[in-house]
């Protein structure tokens, strides 16, 4: 038997015992999260954010919105009568990082789009109180009189497209995109096209409601109106998702 | 060996540097709580937002988390694992210049890191949150720092090395770890400070509070475990009460500690095997949690007195009884059924803040009150403050933690109440007005906290004034002697 006094006279043999001890959690835990193939559910319509979206994302991030609002509803009957399905792991698989939260100092966020207008959202981001008399929230005018720099939207696509988010910048990846999401959302998944795209969704939609300038809060509200809308819960059986879980 | 502690220099222990980081540990400290009463008030009023970008909530709570945990308590660590690895070992430190370069790289990062998130650059990943040009100075600072303590434990003059520098080692060996995975990122390019987790969804999730996890359980908790096992002992003048006990309870930590972080994942996306496996070793975690507050307290057995008569005795077990009631929390909040309630509600703030206040807070000023007196060859300004602080903080605490579990108890039953007919029986936005008295009452609490550690570092102040002003009068006595001498020569 091993005494432990011949450990503590030994820092090497010391600092490898720990070391061993204090790897076995994570290796358990985190590696087989990427190989076991339930891990993720098979469900269609979800899609990377587009340019517009993804902008908007990183200023959801940059204001830590994340620190107030989560974005997983979970599989509760008061949860899901406040947010709707709860959220599936397949709706955050191109979130890098993720933004599930630890703290609803505001409701979640997780199928927060679609339930407001656009309108609803540009006064309650300028002030929350404007439209929710007891929020705490704090204002954000800023956005509204921000213009959105884009100029660096390609070089963000690229360095998700390297973790692996399927922008496309070759034709050959543009046409798998094709296949996989069909031709109008592959259109806003081309980095090439990136600023274009960017320019033609805040015109078309107009999320601010200024259509001379594409601003900060025209990125935010596209992307809250995206959040949980993209996979079409009526085409699943209820029993389907337990499945995986 | 002897050769390099005798060029060094002609002390035998480097305390310079002991001194730096512990100015800087209050320093930190004083901004840290100030931005976390600031964010606490903002949420009870938030008029104090100001419409001001840079000091809103969601820009400075990240400020407040990363100078409370990395500015306060990592100087405080750094401080206290130099002092601790050279007087068990007694020998010098290894390097000086090393010593300086984790002094440096250190606060800039913390510095740096605050500016960044209010200027709007952050990881968005909680307490991770430093951008990858910070995390890189950290990976560096900390391969610097890990290399001077073995160095410095190789060269020891001893055969054992104290058990209290086995948890500074498994602290610093796991925050390597922790850090250098959980930042994998892929910058948006050289020249931008943005960058995106290599991770997503479910794997980045449970990557991170891996990590978050063992932010607490390794540096907010082992750490401090390895300051309790050397100032708790000194200040109590007895030996630690059960050596066995520290062996059984060290690999036990440092083994199930890794396994929890999915328990703040409960009930999300994450499969449910690898939350049910989090649960299962949250709950076997009490017990070596609980070993180390045992072999704490009973270090005081036969010495049960000095709770009377020292106050610094009363700050450190004092902490160990917070720290013995948080790890119980924690198991019971790591439970689904607890969790589906406390989970994203403020019983988590304030199980975090009995945490990081009554144990990692208070056995920091314990040992600091034991600390710098001797770094400064000096006694304590008064020891009447120090109850004074004592009294103050541990008001603080109990208002805080207070306020916490009404607020989240009362939010999470709320939100899942039902009328008569099955709908929902309130709306979101009520329990957000419910929350407005526990909010003053949480920011009075940090009122409270902070005022106490203002009176430390009052008494701080004092005490090393006094120190020099003796060492002044101690050589101007020389020098009249000395002048004699001559004179009479």
């Amino acid at each position: 038997m091993i005494k432990h006094e011949s450990i503590e006279t030994n820092a090497g043999l010391l600092i490898a015992l720990t070391l061993i001890v204090i790897s076995i959690g994570g290796l358990v835990e985190i590696v087989p999260l990427f190989f076991i193939n339930d891990t993720v559910e098979k469900v269609e319509g979800v899609r990377p954010y587009s340019a517009l979206e993804l902008r908007g994302r990183d200023i959801y991030q940059r204001e830590g919105c994340y620190l107030c609002h989560s974005q997983m509803v979970r599989p509760f009957r008061d949860e899901m009568l406040r947010y709707g399905h709860y959220s599936l792991a397949a709706e955050s698989k191109y979130d890098h990082p993720f933004q599930w939260g630890s703290k609803r100092t505001g409701p979640d966020l997780a199928r927060v789009g679609g339930k407001y207008s656009n309108e609803w959202h540009v006064a309650h981001l300028v002030r929350p109180t404007a439209v929710v008399p007891q929020s705490v929230m704090p204002n954000y005018p800023w956005l509204l009189e921000t213009e959105l720099n884009y100029s660096d939207v390609q070089d963000r696509m690229r360095a998700l497209k390297m973790t692996g988010v399927p922008y496309s910048e070759t034709q050959q990846e543009y046409e798998a995109n094709v296949t996989t999401f069909g031709a109008d959302i592959a259109g806003r998944l081309d980095i090439l096209r990136a600023e274009e795209t960017l320019m033609q969704q805040a015109l078309t939609y107009n999320y601010d409601g200024q259509r001379a300038r594409i601003t900060e809060m025209d990125a935010l509200i596209a992307y809250l109106q995206v959040l949980g809308t993209m996979v079409d819960f009526s085409r699943y059986d209820e029993g389907y998702f337990t499945q995986f879980r | 060996m002897a050769q390099a502690a005798i060029v060094g220099s002609t002390e035998q222990y480097n305390y310079a540097i002991i001194r730096k980081f512990t100015v800087m540990a209050l320093v930190w400290g004083v901004l840290g709580m100030s931005a976390g009463i600031y964010i606490a008030a903002e949420l009870a009023w938030p008029f104090l937002n100001f419409d001001i970008p840079a000091i809103t909530f969601g820009r400075l709570r990240p400020v407040h988390t990363t100078l409370v945990i990395f500015g306060f308590g990592g100087s405080a660590l750094f401080a206290t694992s130099y002092y601790v690895v050279q007087r068990t070992c007694q020998t010098r430190l290894y390097s000086d210049w090393m010593a300086n370069f984790t002094f440096w790289g250190w606060q800039i990062a913390v510095g740096l890191g605050a500016l960044s998130y209010m200027a709007g650059y952050t990881q968005a990943r909680e307490y991770a949150e430093f951008e990858w040009p910070i995390d890189l100075l950290i990976a560096v600072t900390w391969v610097i720092y890990l290399l001077l303590f073995v160095q410095t434990l190789r060269r020891r003059s001893q055969p054992h090395i104290y058990v209290a520098n086995w948890f500074y080692l498994a602290f610093i060996l796991a925050t390597a770890m922790l850090h250098i995975f959980n930042n994998l990122a892929v910058p948006v390019s050289l020249f931008s400070l943005k960058s995106y987790s290599l991770f997503a969804g479910v794997q980045d999730a449970m990557t991170q509070w891996w990590y978050g996890h063992n932010a607490v359980g390794f540096f907010l908790t082992a750490a401090f475990l390895g300051m309790m096992y050397y100032f708790v002992p000194k200040q109590a003048q007895r030996p630690v009460y059960s050596y066995r006990l520290s062996i059984v309870h060290f690999w036990s930590l440092s083994f199930l500690y890794m396994w929890v972080g999915g328990h703040h994942l409960h009930w999300t996306a994450l499969p449910d095997w690898t939350s049910t496996l989090a649960a299962t070793f949250s709950i076997m975690l009490l017990l070596p949690s609980w070993g180390g507050m045992i072999n704490g307290i009973m270090t005081l057995s036969g010495a049960w007195e000095k709770l009377r008569t020292d106050p610094i005795m009363l700050f450190l077990i004092t902490a160990l009884s917070f720290y013995g009631m948080s790890t119980f929390e924690g198991p019971l909040m790591s439970l689904k059924s607890v969790n589906a309630l406390s989970h994203y509600t403020d019983w988590t703030i304030g199980h975090v803040h009995s945490g990081a206040l009554g144990w990692v807070a208070m056995v920091t000023f314990g040992s600091f009150y034991h600390l710098i007196p001797r770094l400064y060859d000096t006694r304590i300004y008064s020891i009447r403050l120090i109850y004074v602080h004592f009294w103050l903080a541990t008001v603080g605490i109990l208002l805080y933690i207070t306020a916490m579990w009404v607020a989240g108890i009362f939010q999470g039953l709320m939100l899942r109440s039902f009328d008569e007919y099955g709908n929902l029986a309130y709306t979101f936005v009520e329990t957000v007005a419910f929350l407005h008295e526990p909010y003053v009452v949480r920011a009075i609490g940090g009122l409270f906290f902070i005022s106490g550690l203002l009176v430390m570092i009052y008494n701080v102040i004092m005490t090393v004034r006094r120190a020099s002003s003796e060492t002044a009068e101690l050589e101007a006595r020389l020098a009249a002697k000395m002048a004699r001498a001559e004179g009479q020569a």
